[in-house]
Order: structure tokens, then C-alpha cells, then sequence
């Protein structure tokens, strides 16, 4: 069968002993951040980007992704361990999760998180072996309307289904993409936005805006707000499950993986709206839901099921189609476009050792995991006694120095500096920084679609709804606009009036 | 006249600023037509859009006065992107290690508590370091020191 002599190919991949270096930096990285509260996944990512330059695409694809679903398994920890979410995926896993830590069961808390996660990764790795190939036959099909519709659709679907004021993403969107412009017109060579700097004239680095954003914005927030961080110092003991909790955490870990993967290739989404979805939808199944935040474990296997099997599900629409479902997923494609492949269907019939050996390493990663994350659990919980005072003046020399190493520009330096400061101001005035990265990757791609779709239609703009894909991506846009709008317009309406 | 403090209407306020900047400045860029869309065409669309936007939300701050939440420390918001402002100039100028110095220094100057002692272990500490990892293991092309 295909399926299998592509998946032993990319083992075959995946399995060399650079990749295997890269897959455990990674994972480790990521179990890190994810212990660590106060830098996140996107944070981490955007500052070790520029390191990557140096690795073999597959390398650096492999070790990104590490972090991305290692920092999933790290933030299980901690919301167990000490009540603290590490990311915001597993702010659930707290309310069950550190209820079973303080009955004195931690250990098989730990131990049924770690394998839902596996359980879930697995199915994730699977899904996306299966289901990749034949999205990516369907999408060598596009055109450039096609491909501006799907993007407009992603664009919508982000902006409805980002956390907070939906008005407020959509905002972000359109300012990420006035951000794109910033530079030289391919089509027309005409300098937009330079102010005549010469810096300006190739755009503005993506490392920049993410690395600003996500990196000093989250840095400025946290000093603002420091939290008080009490260890529970539980000791773990007998770290399995017994065959009843086993028994108990089948379907929760089934269903998990269910939500997971469906929420996972919906852009914009985060895995804390699949973990969240799967708590309440375990709470409803339950006999008795009033075990529910006493320590329940469904409340900790289902959530943390979904939460891995959406980070592993993410990857489906930026492989297949080029298309970022969220801000990690920006910065993966980024990171395509820096090692020079162009990121879209293509990438799996030119490059196949990418996508399969970057599948294959998802799985080997997870395995990864649940050694670095069970026996090793004391030396993480270790970690969370270092006080943040001594951790970010670490992060902000390793901020700049990927910046500056990316042109030997100290202009980039300052306008990090400038985003770092736009994307503070940005977050407290409740406005959410991922739909503006999702912009900001998108917009050039998008408006070079919009001009050649014109041009192919003679300039009709009937072309995106008489070309079935493309009218399917428009009626799902509707789909979504209707359905996610109209309510909150009701219930604004209401609020107004009532 | 009373200016309103919610932090919706300030939003708006800025939105709109940075749209009409936009439509202002890209208005010399050909539009071009439907067909052969110019330069100008997606940089207006988008500063109209963002205009709109800032328009609803400043009505909407007019109507509720929500003020930012949370607690916000002035004093990173300031310290934190001088010290890498302060971290270029000295790479252009001095070299790796003084911006290395500078930088984490006045990172750490940015937090709440500002020990001495502990700053001094601390940027001294990561600047050995990434010596180490950046220039001596990666190779980056940075002198140490200008003139040295």
C-alpha cells in the first residue's frame, strides 16, 4: 500500500541521527516553555527561527514542530502539578487535574495525560498520512481564485473563532494586511509604505512582527502582572494508572481525539477551544457529573487528548494547502518561506522527504515525550522554582540576536523594539495578536491572487462565485459569518436594549 | 469639552488615524482598474476598512466606558525596548559584548526587582554564553569588541 511505503519512508527520514538530534531538541524545548509560564509556544518559535537558517529544511521543520506539541505535554504538567496552566490548552487540565495531585494521585494524573496525548498524537499523525495526499491532489487544482477565496475563508474563520471581541480580531486581520503591503509591489515595482528607508523596501521581516509581538509584547504584559507561583510539592509516587482509571479514561481519550481533530483543521482555532469543548462534552457523558472538578479522570484525559490531537491536526491545511490555521502555523510556513520552498501543494510531491519525514517525527516526537514527560517529571517541576526575574533578560538576548544575525541590521532591531511595544498596547486595549500574524502572512500571497484572478476574469469579479471550489469556499465564509455573527449581534442587540 | 477614557473609544481613535494615514499616503500609488488592479488598489480597500472599524469602535466607546483591565507596568513598557534599542546602536558602534552587556542589563532593569549583585552575575553570565554559542560555535561574523 502507498500509505505505508511513504510512512517507512519517512521514518527512514525521520530516523537519521540529525533528525532524531533535531526531533529531541525540539520536544525538550517545548516540555521547557511549556513547564515555564510566561513565553508560549509562538514566543519560542519566532525567536529561534533565525537559528534555523543554518539546519536542512527538514531539520528545522522538525525541531519547530517539537516545540510546538512538546510545549503541549509540558503545560499538562504544571496545570496538574501546581495548578498553573503552562498554556493556555490546559487551563482545564487545573480543575480536575490538581484536584487529583492534591487527593495524592498526581501520578496517574500525569500518567493518563501522557497517554491520552500519545493516543491522541498518533491518531493526529495518521490523519494527517491519510488524509494530506489527497487534499494535496485537490488543491494542484487551484487557480488564483480559488486560492484568494480559500484564503478570505481562513482569514473570516480566524478572526470569528479567535478568543475575545470578534470585531477586535477582524481589525487585526485588516491590519495585518496593510502591514503585508509595507514594501515593493511585485507586479508594479512601486515602493509602498518606505518612507524612503531602505530597510523597508523587501518588507518587513516576519521575524520581526512575530518575535515584537509575541516575545517583548508577552515580556512587557508579564512584568506588569507578575503571578505568584506556589510549588505544590507533591511528591509523585506510584505513577500508574490502575486498571479501573484505565478503564475510565478509554472513551474520554476517544472522544478527545475526536474533538481535537475536528477543531484542529478549523482555522483560527486554538486547542484551548478543543480541550474546553471536550471537558464539557465529557461532563455531559458522565454518570455523575458532579465528580466533576473533584478530580475526575475524564476531566484530564479527554481535554488533554484534544488539546494534543488539535496541535497535530494543525498541520494538515499548512502542508497540504500552504495554508496557516493559526499563529504557529504563520510561523511554520514562515519558516518553509525562509529556507526557500514556497510553501502549497506542491511542497509534497517536490519535497515528499518534508512532509513524510516531518510525519514520521511527530510520532517518534510524542514517543519522545512521554519518556522526557513521566520519568523525568521531577526535574521539570525543578525548573518552576527559577524565578522569572532571571529568565527574561534570557529571552531578550536570544530575541535579538536572531534578529539581528537574520540582516546585520540594527534597523530590525529597532523596529522589533516598536512591535514589541505595538503589541502590548494592541493586546490591553483587547485587541488578540494572532489574527494579525495570520494577516500579515497572508496578505502579499493574497492580493498577488486578487490582481491575477482579476486579470484571468478580464477583470469580472463574478469569477470567485462561477467557479465551483471557489464559490464553495465563499459559501462557507457566508456559512461561518452567518452562524458566528449573527448571534453575537443578537445577543449585542439585547444587551443594548434589555 | 471632557475626552472620553474608554478603552474602546481610544482604539477607534487609533484605527482611524492609521487608516486615513494609509488611504493619505497611498493615494499617489496608481489604483489602477478592475482588471489591471494598480499599486494602490489593496492599500486604500484596507484603510477604508480599518477607518470603518475605528469608526464602530469610537461609537461603541462613546456608549460604555470600559476602562483596560489588569494591572501594566509603565516602566517595562519604556526600559524594556530601550535596552534593545540600546543593544543595536551598540552593535553598530562597540561590538557583541558591550550590546550583549547592555541589553541584559537593562532588560533586567525593566522587572520589578532590581538586584545589583545579581543583575551584574547575570548579564555577565549570558554574555559569556552566548559568546560561546553564537560566535565561537555558530561562527556569526560579529567583533567582540569594535577596534579590537
Amino acid at each position: 500500500m502507498d500509505l505505508f511505503h511513504n510512512l517507512i519512508f519517512g521514518f527512514g527520514v525521520a530516523l537519521s541521527w540529525q533528525n532524531l538530534l533535531y526531533c529531541l531538541i525540539g520536544v525538550s524545548v517545548g516540555t521547557l516553555i511549556g513547564v515555564l509560564p510566561g513565553i508560549g509556544p509562538l514566543g519560542t518559535i519566532a525567536i529561534l527561527l533565525p537559528i534555523t537558517f543554518n539546519v536542512a529544511p527538514v531539520g528545522a521543520l522538525i525541531m519547530l514542530a517539537g516545540i510546538y506539541y512538546g510545549a503541549q505535554y509540558g503545560g499538562s504538567t504544571t496545570a496538574i502539578l501546581v495548578n498553573l496552566p503552562g498554556e493556555t490548552s490546559s487551563v482545564v487540565t487545573c480543575i480536575d487535574g490538581y484536584q487529583m495531585a492534591r487527593q495524592g494521585r498526581a501520578g496517574p494524573a500525569l500518567a493518563i495525560a501522557a497517554i491520552g496525548s500519545f493516543f491522541a498524537g498518533t491518531v493526529g499523525t495518521l490523519l494527517i498520512a491519510l488524509f494530506g495526499p489527497p487534499l494535496a491532489e485537490v488543491a494542484l487544482e487551484f487557480a488564483a481564485p480559488e486560492y484568494f477565496s480559500l484564503m478570505l475563508m481562513s482569514l473570516v474563520a480566524a478572526a470569528v473563532l479567535a478568543q475575545g471581541d470578534m470585531a477586535k480580531s477582524f481589525a487585526m486581520v485588516a491590519l495585518g494586511l496593510l502591514l503585508g503591503i509595507v514594501g515593493t509591489d511585485v507586479n508594479t515595482g512601486v515602493q509602498r509604505f518606505s518612507f524612503g528607508i531602505t530597510e523597508l523596501s523587501d518588507g518587513i521581516g516576519f521575524i520581526v512582527v512575530a518575535v515584537g509581538m509575541f516575545a517583548m509584547g508577552e515580556i512587557i504584559a508579564n512584568l506588569g502582572d507578575p503571578e505568584e507561583r506556589s510549588v505544590f510539592a507533591a511528591k509523585v509516587t506510584h505513577l500508574f494508572p490502575t486498571w479501573a482509571d484505565m478503564k475510565q479514561s478509554i472513551a474520554p481519550i476517544l472522544r478527545g481525539t475526536a474533538i481535537g481533530a475536528f477543531f484542529g483543521v478549523l482555522p483560527g482555532t486554538g486547542p484551548a477551544i478543543a480541550s474546553f469543548s471536550s471537558y464539557i462534552v465529557e461532563k455531559k457523558f458522565a454518570a455523575d457529573p458532579s465528580r466533576f472538578g473533584r478530580g475526575a479522570i475524564e476531566g484530564v484525559a479527554g481535554p488533554e487528548s484534544a488539546n494534543n490531537a488539535d496541535a497535530q491536526c494543525k498541520f494538515i491545511p499548512m502542508l497540504t494547502l500552504g495554508l496557516p490555521a493559526s499563529g504557529v502555523m504563520a510561523l511554520m510556513l514562515g519558516a518553509l518561506t525562509i529556507q526557500g520552498i514556497q510553501p502549497g501543494p506542491e511542497v509534497m510531491t517536490r519535497r515528499p522527504e518534508l512532509f513524510w519525514g516531518l510525519i514520521a517525527s511527530m510520532w517518534i516526537g510524542n514517543l519522545m515525550l512521554v519518556v522526557l514527560n513521566l520519568p523525568l517529571i521531577g526535574v521539570w517541576v525543578k525548573l518552576l522554582t527559577v524565578p522569572y526575574r532571571l529568565l527574561f533578560p534570557a529571552i531578550m538576548a536570544f530575541s535579538a540576536i536572531g534578529i539581528y544575525s537574520v540582516n546585520n541590521s540594527s534597523f530590525e532591531i529597532y523596529l522589533t523594539a516598536l512591535f514589541g511595544v505595538l503589541g502590548f498596547v494592541w493586546t490591553k486595549l483587547g485587541f488578540p495578536a494572532p489574527p494579525l500574524l495570520l494577516g500579515f502572512v497572508l496578505g502579499p500571497m493574497m492580493e498577488e491572487h486578487l490582481r491575477r484572478a482579476m486579470l484571468m476574469a478580464k477583470g469580472d469579479p463574478t469569477v470567485f462565485v462561477t467557479r465551483p471550489i471557489s464559490l464553495a469556499f465563499i459559501v462557507i465564509t457566508a456559512i461561518i459569518v452567518v452562524v458566528m455573527v449573527a448571534p453575537a449581534m443578537k445577543k449585542r442587540r439585547g444587551e443594548i436594549t434589555g | 469639552m471632557k475626552l472620553p477614557d474608554s478603552k474602546d473609544f481610544w482604539s477607534g481613535v487609533m484605527l482611524i488615524a492609521i487608516g486615513a494615514v494609509a488611504v493619505f499616503i497611498a493615494r499617489d500609488y496608481p489604483f489602477g482598474t478592475a482588471l489591471r488592479m494598480g499599486a494602490g488598489f489593496f492599500p486604500v480597500v484596507l484603510g477604508v476598512v480599518l477607518m470603518l472599524f475605528g469608526l464602530t469602535f469610537a461609537l461603541r466607546g462613546l456608549r460604555d466606558s470600559a476602562r483596560i483591565e489588569g494591572n501594566w507596568s509603565l516602566r517595562a513598557l519604556i526600559v524594556l525596548p530601550l535596552a534593545f534599542v540600546a543593544f543595536g546602536v551598540l552593535m553598530e558602534h562597540a561590538g557583541f559584548v558591550p550590546a550583549m552587556l547592555a541589553l541584559t542589563a537593562g532588560s533586567a532593569a525593566a522587572g520589578p526587582e532590581f538586584r545589583i549583585g545579581e543583575v551584574l552575575l547575570l548579564s555577565g553570565l549570558l554574555t559569556v554564553m552566548c559568546v560561546a554559542l553564537f560566535i565561537w560555535a555558530l561562527g556569526l561574523p560579529y567583533p567582540l569588541i569594535v577596534g579590537m
